[in-house]
């Protein structure tokens, strides 16, 4: 485990890497929801069935970027007595068996309350490589780029088909991968996307080759494959989730059927 | 970079998805808060439709009564729509029109911001979509019916628990849906940049009639203001133009539901700690892990778990206090206020009269309060009733 700590530490922007030779496919899910035990599990079998990065969800009361698949998860979580700590539990004893990249995707209240700087020192030291944090605009970033700097963790970039003029501001300072949104609205399946994710993806190349991965309603390998064409990386939330909702606690192999199909979809 | 900042309070922690539709309305609304054209028009409005200037009304009998210092209401009760909600409304809706806005969308606790942007959107033709919580629609049942009555589509929030907060986060994400042809009229002095600044703003009508009024009837300034708080709008309305004013108490009333030692309050100041929410760093009712609290209170519009960053500050400079009243005391001052003056505040604007109630007899009688009543509470009678134990249904 040691080892696997310090190889973490030397490498601090191993999630760019994963975009290296290939089109990466990146799993979301909120941890607790059923258990952190399962959650745990479903990890390690994304992971073996081919994600190459893993979003864990840290659960928030109100989270208003999602849309009700998502948003129950968080109840669900919460009910089951998750917390942060629990979670950072969960993910020490993940690094015992793994090293794909994880990075937590939560809103700013849990960071700002838990202490930032305590916060980060704790994802460091546990493995996390990176943060998204919905809530927490370019404009407000001060709040936490000294402290995710100083442990080595990227803070994701957001960016939205309605950024437009504010596209190169955003990708100017991105690290890890640009998190583009590929619908307005809310988390959630849809079965289209209608913005022109190209044109913002060439708006994005003008000033950054960090790669850019494309989330918000994708869950067919029909979509997938559509998106890996423009885009160096899919993100899928609500469709894991959703399996998740259905099958509990027996989610593993679905999970992992699911992540093979997705991950051998993309081009 | 961070704008809109009062002290440490304040700021803009909203989605991407929604800065260039933030953007918008700041740049729109630093355009026109210094257009003569545009204020001209929006007081003929405040003036002819909702019936400004609202009277400061000496309560004789109450003072009387109290037996210390004498009372004023000011009657924000008295406006179109029953509240001062309308002030905000108005000035919004006006300003999404020069936006080119088509359509309004807006959270609602007690119902009177939804039924005053209702209202609003009646009068200058926009569509009109009002999120509210099945606690609230439940409790509240009259104010769903009047939004549709003009017009109005009412969304009922299941998410959560079912009250204002979850109202706001409904709309937050329906605005992020929708942000070509909709402006979210955010009902409080809360969220991000610049709605705390426009809303107080346009709430601060009251203490600049309030503060002339004064001076004209009893030719000196009060020695404390009272109003209730939730979000804070009608209070940083009421405080405003005598912040400057260090002789003027400035006292806000929280919730404090059951009381403050026991888990069912919404009183963010005494209970509350910092937090990022909604748009805005402030004070929250929270737990160690940055989950908000499910809060409480007999009243609807002030059962939220956080206080506009202005008030935040206010507090942590001590230019305001704030103190907690319970259901009782609002409730008792509710039923007092109807028989010692005959107006039925909101119960909201019980809390302040609550507060009133205590502090008028331990003052001298040259001093003078001004308690704003912020609504008036014909919505609440059959909530109060029922709290008293009738079998009342709306």
């Amino acid at each position: 485990m040691n080892n696997i700590v310090a190889a973490n530490k030397i490498e601090t922007n191993k999630i760019s890497q994963i975009f290296a030779d290939k089109k990466a496919f990146i799993a979301f899910l909120t941890a607790g929801d059923p258990s952190l035990a399962k959650t745990e599990e479903f990890i390690l079998a994304m992971d073996a069935a081919g994600a190459d990065l893993i979003e864990i969800g840290i659960p928030f009361s109100d989270p208003i970027a999602e849309g009700p698949v998502i948003e129950a998860a968080n109840e669900r979580a919460l009910s089951a007595s998750t917390t942060t700590d629990k979670i950072f539990a969960m993910v020490a004893r993940i690094r015992e068996k793994s090293t794909i990249p994880l990075v937590f995707l939560t809103y700013m209240n849990p960071i700002f309350v838990y202490g930032t700087e305590r916060f980060f020192s704790a994802c460091e030291k546990a493995g996390i490589n990176g943060v998204i944090i919905p809530d927490l605009p370019f404009e407000e970033k001060g709040e936490v780029r000294e402290a995710a700097k100083s442990h080595g963790l990227d803070v994701i970039t957001l960016i939205a088909p309605t950024s437009q003029d504010r596209i190169q501001m955003l990708a100017k300072e991105a690290t890890g991968f640009i998190y583009l949104v590929s619908s307005m609205g809310v988390t959630g399946v849809r079965s289209e996307i209608k913005t022109d994710l190209a044109a913002i993806i060439a708006d994005i190349r003008q000033v950054t080759q960090t790669p850019v991965a494309v989330g918000f309603g994708i869950a067919t390998p029909e979509q997938a494959t559509t998106i890996s064409q423009l885009a160096d990386g899919v993100i899928v939330g609500s469709a894991i989730v959703r399996i998740i909702a259905e099958h509990g606690a027996a989610a593993t192999a679905p999970l992992s059927d699911y992540v093979h199909m997705m991950k051998a979809a993309l081009v | 970079m961070s704008k809109g900042k009062y002290g440490i309070h304040g700021g803009q922690y909203t989605p991407e998805t929604l800065m260039n539709a933030i953007i918008e309305v700041e740049k729109a609304y630093e355009h026109y808060k210094n257009d003569p054209a545009f204020q001209a028009e929006l007081t003929e409005l405040l003036n002819d439709y909702a019936g400004r200037p609202s009277r400061l009304y000496y309560a004789k009998k109450m003072t009387a009564d109290l037996g210390g210092a004498k009372i004023y209401l000011k009657r924000e009760d008295l406006n179109h729509t029953g509240s001062h909600k309308i002030n905000n409304v108005l000035g919004q809706a006006l300003l999404a029109k020069k936006m080119g806005k088509t359509r309004l969308i807006a959270e609602t606790g007690a119902g009177q911001h939804g039924v005053a942007t209702a209202t609003a959107a009646a009068l200058m033709g926009f569509e009109c979509e009002i999120f509210m919580g099945k606690e609230d629609t439940d409790r509240q049942a009259l104010n769903v019916f009047r939004m549709e009555l003009l017009g109005a589509k009412v969304h009922v929030v299941t998410s959560g628990t079912m009250t204002l907060k979850d109202a706001v986060n409904e709309t937050f994400r329906e605005w992020t849906t929708r942000v070509d042809d909709t402006h979210y009229v955010l009902g409080s002095v809360m969220g991000p940049h610049p709605f705390p600044e426009m809303v107080r703003d346009f709430q601060s009508v009251i203490s600049k009639e309030a503060r002339a009024q004064i001076l004209e009837k009893e030719g000196r300034l009060p020695s404390a203001v009272i109003a209730c708080v939730g979000g804070g709008s009608n209070a940083i309305g009421a405080f405003y133009n005598f912040i400057p004013d260090a002789e003027v108490r400035l006292i806000g009333c929280e919730a404090a539901g059951k009381g403050v030692d026991t888990a069912l309050h919404a009183a963010t100041i005494a209970k509350g700690s910092l937090g990022i929410f909604h748009g805005m760093k402030s004070y929250f009712c929270q737990d160690e892990y940055g989950q908000i609290a499910p809060v409480y209170s007999i009243s609807a519009g002030l059962d939220y778990p956080g206080i506009g960053p202005e008030h935040a500050h206010l507090h942590d400079t001590k230019r305001a206090e704030y103190v907690p009243i319970t259901d009782d005391e609002a409730v008792a001052a509710f039923e007092y206020l109807s028989r010692t003056e005959g107006i039925i505040p909101a119960i909201e604007s019980a809390h302040a009269i609550a507060h009133a109630m205590v502090l008028a007899p331990t003052m001298r009688k040259d001093e003078i309060i001004i308690v704003n009543v912020s609504g008036r509470g014909d919505k609440d009678v059959a909530a109060i009733a029922r709290y008293k134990g009738e079998n009342i249904y709306e």
